[in-house]
């Protein structure tokens, strides 16, 4: 008897867990930095604590992640490419765009310094250093919010560094992370942004060479699906999420994230 | 070759430690490539059988197509299953993207094809010395099938285990479909892929390491099962 009911309350229990789980979970798009950097592991158990809601982060680049909430697979998109976020939001697939933080992108390259840059902080001149000198450049090449911004740059340098692709200039098609194993393995400059960078375990002997340009600015937005377009979203845990990201207490916690004492991304959502 | 060392070090560090996080990801990798194994067998097994003893038009053609399947490339299998299962597809409804499901579903559609193929060719040269004591007996094909695979149950065993090591070794299908999310859908190859993109070459290749244990302990484990069956069988 009392076996029965001990069966009957797990059995409840599980059925409930099982339900309040699916209820307050929802899976976010993100770019990687955020994810490698480990900002999440940082941010996500301060918020479950206060909402109970899980947060699965599926991390890949930019472009993917927007494409994969197009597709309504995910309930928020956390990315760094204005641009592409604003159509998103333009065409539908998402309710609203906020500022959320920021940090900077960086060229990195070898001690040796093979085309001149180091301490640059003009980083169209650098690229087109780089370019004439022929000195090797990975790039990301996979449509990532970094290859955009790297593309934009190139674009105001006025090099065309694809006529080059397969030369000096090298594109991995891979995220930041296999871009910087594979740019370090052959010597190549990497721009790559800064939190990726400092938490980044396979520096070698590179050093950062260019940095400190405004046009180097990366910032991050977040943006919840929108439910018109996407039945299948979780909409009230999702709006949590990004309202708890922008409030105070979330931007604190971004500044509060810190590696090797130095500060990842710093937050800029506007006052609500 | 310094990072090597590190990487063993770490490897028996880790193990040692009885870390939590790892022991998830390595039962979920088992849990997964496992079942999706068994669930191949289901489906190759019989499928190679009855392409081992049929004689019928296009044989050969299903041959090619049955043996050219075995070099599915896991991405474009993770694609096509994302397609499918993503919420815009057509069985999003099901809502098993990024879940442990999606991923048993990618490998089984990747290995099926590996022991179907292989069985047929066991089964094929098992039924080419029996064909006619089959005949003499007058069995009909479901006893021809059933004699076939008992008689190379050993043979079909590492067949299987061919279809596990595909598995538990790929990464491009699980990481599609599965997201790599912490604490839900990582797996050791994503574990591992994830540690390289951050740049921790030597947890990486700790991990690495550990994989390879565990595929040794797998197939350790079959292989004892086997030689206990076959004393007995002598006794």
């Amino acid at each position: 008897m009392l076996n029965q009911h001990l069966t009957a309350t797990t059995i409840a229990l599980f059925i409930g867990g099982a339900v309040w789980a699916q209820d307050q979970s929802i899976i976010v798009q993100s770019t990687t930095s955020t994810a490698n950097s480990g900002l999440y592991d940082h941010l996500l158990p301060i918020f479950q604590a206060e909402t109970g809601i899980q947060v699965n982060v599926v991390a890949v680049g930019t472009g993917q992640a927007i494409k994969n909430a197009e597709n309504c697979d995910g309930d928020v998109l956390l990315v760094h490419a204005k641009a592409s976020e604003e159509k998103f939001v333009a065409d539908g697939f998402g309710t609203k765009r906020t500022d959320l933080m920021y940090n900077d992108f960086v060229v990195v390259g070898p001690a040796a310094d093979p085309a001149g840059v180091a301490g640059m902080n003009d980083v169209q001149g650098a690229l087109a250093k780089i370019a004439d000198g022929g000195a090797l450049f990975a790039s990301r090449g996979d449509d990532s919010g970094t290859h955009k911004k790297e593309m934009a740059l190139w674009a105001d340098s006025g090099v065309d560094p694809s006529a080059a692709s397969g030369g000096w200039y090298r594109e991995t098609g891979s995220g930041m992370g296999a871009t910087l194993n594979a740019g370090i393995g052959m010597g190549a400059y990497v721009m790559t942004d800064r939190a990726t960078w400092i938490s980044f375990a396979n520096k070698q002997d590179y050093q950062i060479a260019v940095q400190g340009d405004e046009d180097m600015f990366n910032q991050y937005g977040v943006i919840p699906v929108n439910p018109a377009r996407c039945p299948s979203v979780n909409v009230d845990a999702a709006q949590t999420f990004a309202d708890w990201l922008v409030s105070d207490e979330g931007q604190d916690a971004i500044a509060g994230y810190k590696v090797a004492d130095q500060q990842l991304f710093f937050p800029n959502a506007p006052d609500s | 070759m310094q990072s090597i060392w590190e990487a063993l070090s770490l490897a028996v560090a880790l193990v040692l430690s009885g870390d939590a996080d790892l022991l998830e990801i390595v039962l979920l990798s088992l849990r997964v490539s496992l079942t999706a194994t068994a669930i191949a067998c289901l489906i190759g097994l019989p499928i190679g059988a009855l392409v081992a003893i049929g004689r019928f038009r296009g044989r050969s053609a299903v041959l090619i197509v049955m043996n050219a399947l075995m070099g599915l490339p896991p991405v474009v299998v993770g694609l096509l299953v994302y397609l499918h299962l993503s919420r815009s597809g057509p069985l999003g409804f099901l809502g098993l993207l990024y879940t442990p499901t999606a991923m048993i579903i990618a490998q089984t559609i990747l290995i099926a094809p590996i022991v179907a193929a292989l069985s047929r060719q066991v089964l094929e040269d098992l039924h080419a010395e029996y064909a006619e004591q089959f005949r003499s007996l007058c069995l009909t094909r479901l006893q021809t099938v059933q004699a076939l695979l008992w008689d190379a149950r050993y043979s079909l065993l590492t067949v299987g285990l061919a279809g596990f090591g595909r598995a538990v070794a790929e990464v491009g299908a699980v990481i599609i479909v599965g997201g790599n999310i912490d604490h839900l859908t990582r797996v050791m190859t994503t574990a591992i892929a994830l540690e390289t993109s951050k740049g921790d070459l030597a947890l990486a290749l700790a991990l690495g390491i550990i994989l390879l244990v565990i595929a040794l302990g797998v197939n350790a484990a079959v292989q004892s099962v086997r030689m206990t069956a076959a004393r007995q069988a002598y006794v």
